[in-house]
């Protein structure tokens, strides 16, 4: 190996192991992107000692996320957060989990306050310091979501990453409008002749900010790590407003086991529930292949949140989220025709 | 210099001299024109340095004003009335983390029913958030006091709200001496900032704090506006130095040395007031007054100095809390807690939604006081005449309709009844 060729410091050398029918690690990735899941050198953004349940897939995706960023930019980040879980955990006064500094404003204007820094930055001549807001679903896609399409369409030189547990998981999994159907929350309990959340609400946020036209938007997922890492970095690159929506599942809420946390935020990219795409400036570029799409009830079933499903034999409404799914597959094109056919 | 100007528009000059560096515009009459003016000045090159920003919303407004401050710029925004309300956790947001915004609020009156028109309802609404209030009686004070805000702010890290009456001021146009940029320059310097998000020196602003410091936090935001108690008429004093006026500081009197009789109001009344007391006084009277500049903080020593010992104090105001009476009323009440001799409290409500609060309605109010004292707030020209038939209206039919239409028709019926 070259000295040219040799991988930065924060990269890893050439690993296999085996996990189910995956080789995981490190051989499908090329070096440039292969990063260290723990090291003493790694920047850990969000250090140990927060409060964060276990198995909770939003620290993962934050660690990760922020990581990636703060490699990106040199450590000159700033991180300004909505209130939440992620805020809470990580900041109990007097104490904070944070490395870089970090803000807590309001619940909803989490991509205004960013914007605010980022204006600061310019006037004081910082062109280094870059700037992340972050949220959960309930921060972005409902409470924040004027402050977001504002800081979209003004084009604020800011990366706003929501980290989407589908519900409000910090004050007792309430129903918001990145909730599934016929997911089981505190206000969409699952009684009555409809149980869970109903079928035609929520919104698509990663849709709306690819409307918005802004130089990029990606998904990502806790269980491709390395991919949301790739992301981050890709978002960092670029100027303006930039949109990463994480799929990051929640035990408490989703009534699952901590140590499926990985396995769940994989099986729903397998399944086509949560797409992995990437867009910029309003047209999609890519999306991440399904190799083996799974039907969605392996997805569902080790939630309880989704347990009234397969009580009830609820095979109707099993079979309108099959084909959200599907249709995600299709709008996306998750799925290689000439592999599935093989 | 001396320029005759819009109020709207020299305080929009004004303000950028103090070089402020982040500045969130959200269009709210009627505070418009500041903000326009301001925008003006950043795209022509007039203020440099600077960056404007359209907001979405006046929630938004503060927001990005409150991750400029913490990010160490100089930010400024402005709004009126419902604009307020709407960005209400960020006004409680901003003061609770000590970030030294400076906002100007064209006071206006808040709906519904929806009225664009002159009172201090929003500014009342907001007066226990935690920022300090100053109320402009002209529009040089109001220039003034812009100048003097940011210093305040910056000085005690706290935000500030310059008040300044909705069109009676923001849209009046008349002589004012705008100050030179070398004077604004040498009376307030750059800003400083107690804390910033800097990743050479990270922190972490905005954690979650529980029973164990809550408390101290709050008494902290108090403890420093009673340290503006002794600043605004230092920085007063300093003002009048440099610029040779009379601006800002706790309050002023008008006439007040010899008087059995005080007025107390806040903002551009006093100017009627004033008139008002000089004809009773040429007619004998012995009645002054005392316009107050800061209501937040509020100079209750100073006032109750002044008060105590008089006969009757008259206290006029632009808002009205409902089901308790006028709040400015009740904070000189409170500044006469346990006074030995407390004058006589009189709570006069006028001008709401931007009626004319006229010379003789304030004389008769006046006499009245002396003569027939009356319990709890007086409504300076209330129109019983459709009051009383909209409460016969009410008692009568159940599906008795919206309240303002139903007033709004009779006004009209009356006005036709009497043209020919």
């Amino acid at each position: 190996m070259t000295e040219t060729t040799m991988p930065p410091p924060d990269t890893q050398k050439l690993r296999f192991y085996q996990k189910g029918t995956f080789t995981v690690g490190n051989r499908l990735v090329s070096e440039a992107e292969r990063s260290v899941q723990a090291s003493i050198d790694r920047s850990n953004a969000l250090t140990c000692g927060h409060r964060a349940c276990q198995g909770c897939g939003e620290a993962l995706g934050a660690r990760y996320a922020i990581d990636a960023a703060m490699r990106a930019t040199n450590r000159n980040l700033v991180a300004v957060n909505a209130t939440g879980c992620l805020e809470v955990f990580t900041t109990p006064y007097p104490e904070t989990s944070w490395q870089i500094p970090w803000m807590h404003s309001l619940f909803g204007n989490a991509a205004s306050v960013a914007a605010g820094v980022a204006a600061a930055m310019r006037v004081k001549n910082r062109p280094e310091v870059r700037v992340i807001a972050q949220g959960g679903d309930g921060g972005t896609t409902d409470i924040g979501f004027g402050c977001l399409s504002g800081m979209f369409e003004r084009n604020d030189d800011v990366l706003y990453i929501c980290y989407d547990n589908e519900a409000y998981m910090n004050t007792g999994v309430q129903r918001s409008s990145a909730t599934p159907p016929t997911a089981r929350t505190a206000t969409t309990p699952a009684v009555g002749p409809q149980p869970g959340n109903v079928f035609g609400t929520g919104k698509n946020v990663p849709k709306i900010a690819v409307a918005h036209g802004i130089p990029y938007v990606a998904t990502a997922t806790v269980a491709d790590l390395h991919d949301l890492e790739r992301k981050v970095v890709r978002a960092m690159g670029l100027h303006g407003a930039r949109y990463i929506h994480i799929h990051v599942p929640c035990p408490l809420g989703w009534g699952s086991a901590s140590h499926d946390t990985i396995r769940l935020a994989r099986l729903a990219v397998e399944s086509g529930l949560f797409p992995l795409f990437e867009a910029e400036h309003g047209a999609v570029t890519g999306s991440t292949k399904i190799r083996k799409p799974v039907p969605v009830t392996e997805y569902l079933k080790p939630q309880r949140r989704f347990a009234h499903l397969f009580k009830d034999h609820d095979d109707a409404r099993l079979a309108q989220l099959q084909a959200i799914a599907d249709r995600n597959i299709a709008e996306f094109n998750l799925v290689d025709r000439a592999e599935v056919a093989s | 210099m001396l320029k005759q100007a819009e109020g709207s528009h020299a305080m929009a000059e004004t303000i950028a001299l103090c070089r402020p560096e982040v500045i969130c515009a959200y269009p709210i009459t009627p505070q418009t024109h500041i903000v326009e003016g301001l925008g003006e000045m950043v795209r022509n090159g007039h203020l440099k340095n600077c960056e404007f920003i359209n907001v979405e919303s006046e929630f938004a407004a503060l927001s990005v004003a409150i991750g400029a401050s913490a990010a160490g710029a100089r930010a400024y925004t402005a709004t009126a009335s419902q604009g307020l309300l709407f960005m209400a956790e960020a006004i409680y947001n901003a003061s609770g983390l000590g970030l030294p915004i400076v906002m100007t609020l064209g006071n206006r009156a808040i709906g519904a029913p929806i009225n664009i028109w002159n009172d201090h309802s929003d500014a009342m609404s907001m007066c226990d958030a935690g920022w300090m209030q100053l109320f402009a009686e002209t529009n040089q004070e109001a220039l003034d006091l812009h100048v003097q805000a940011f210093r305040l702010a910056e000085e005690l890290s706290m935000p500030v709200m310059v008040c300044v009456d909705g069109f009676i001021l923001t849209h009046a146009v008349e002589r004012l001496d705008i100050p030179s940029q070398e004077d604004v320059d040498a009376f307030l310097p750059t800003y400083e900032p107690v804390q910033v998000l800097d990743p050479a020196q990270p922190i972490s602003i905005g954690a979650m704090v529980g029973p164990d410091a809550f408390m101290e936090v709050r008494f902290l935001q108090h403890y420093k506006q009673t340290l503006a108690l002794r600043l605004l008429p230092e920085f007063s004093a300093e003002f009048k130095r440099r610029f040779g006026r009379d601006s800002g500081g706790l309050l002023r009197t008008y006439r007040a040395e010899d008087a059995d009789m005080l007025v107390v109001a806040m903002g551009s009344i006093n100017g009627t007031i004033k008139d008002t007391i000089d004809e009773m006084r040429a007619e004998g009277l012995r009645i002054g007054l005392v316009t107050l500049v800061a209501f937040r903080p509020f100079p209750t020593a100073e006032l109750r100095n002044l008060l105590a010992g008089r006969k009757h104090v008259v206290v006029i105001e632009k808002s009205f809390a409902v089901g308790m009476g006028g709040q400015l009323a009740n904070n000189v009440d409170l500044a006469l807690r346990n006074t030995p001799a407390a004058p006589q409290v009189h709570s006069v409500i006028a001008g709401l939604g931007g009626r004319p609060v006229t010379r003789a309605s304030l004389q008769r109010v006046f006499l009245r006081a002396e003569a027939q004292p009356w319990e709890g707030a007086h409504f300076l020209d209330l129109n019983e005449d459709i009051i009383g038939k909209e409460l016969h209206h009410v008692r009568k039919v159940r599906r008795s309709g919206p309240t303002a239409e139903n007033l709004l028709r009779r006004l009209g019926e009356a006005r036709s009844a009497v043209s020919p």
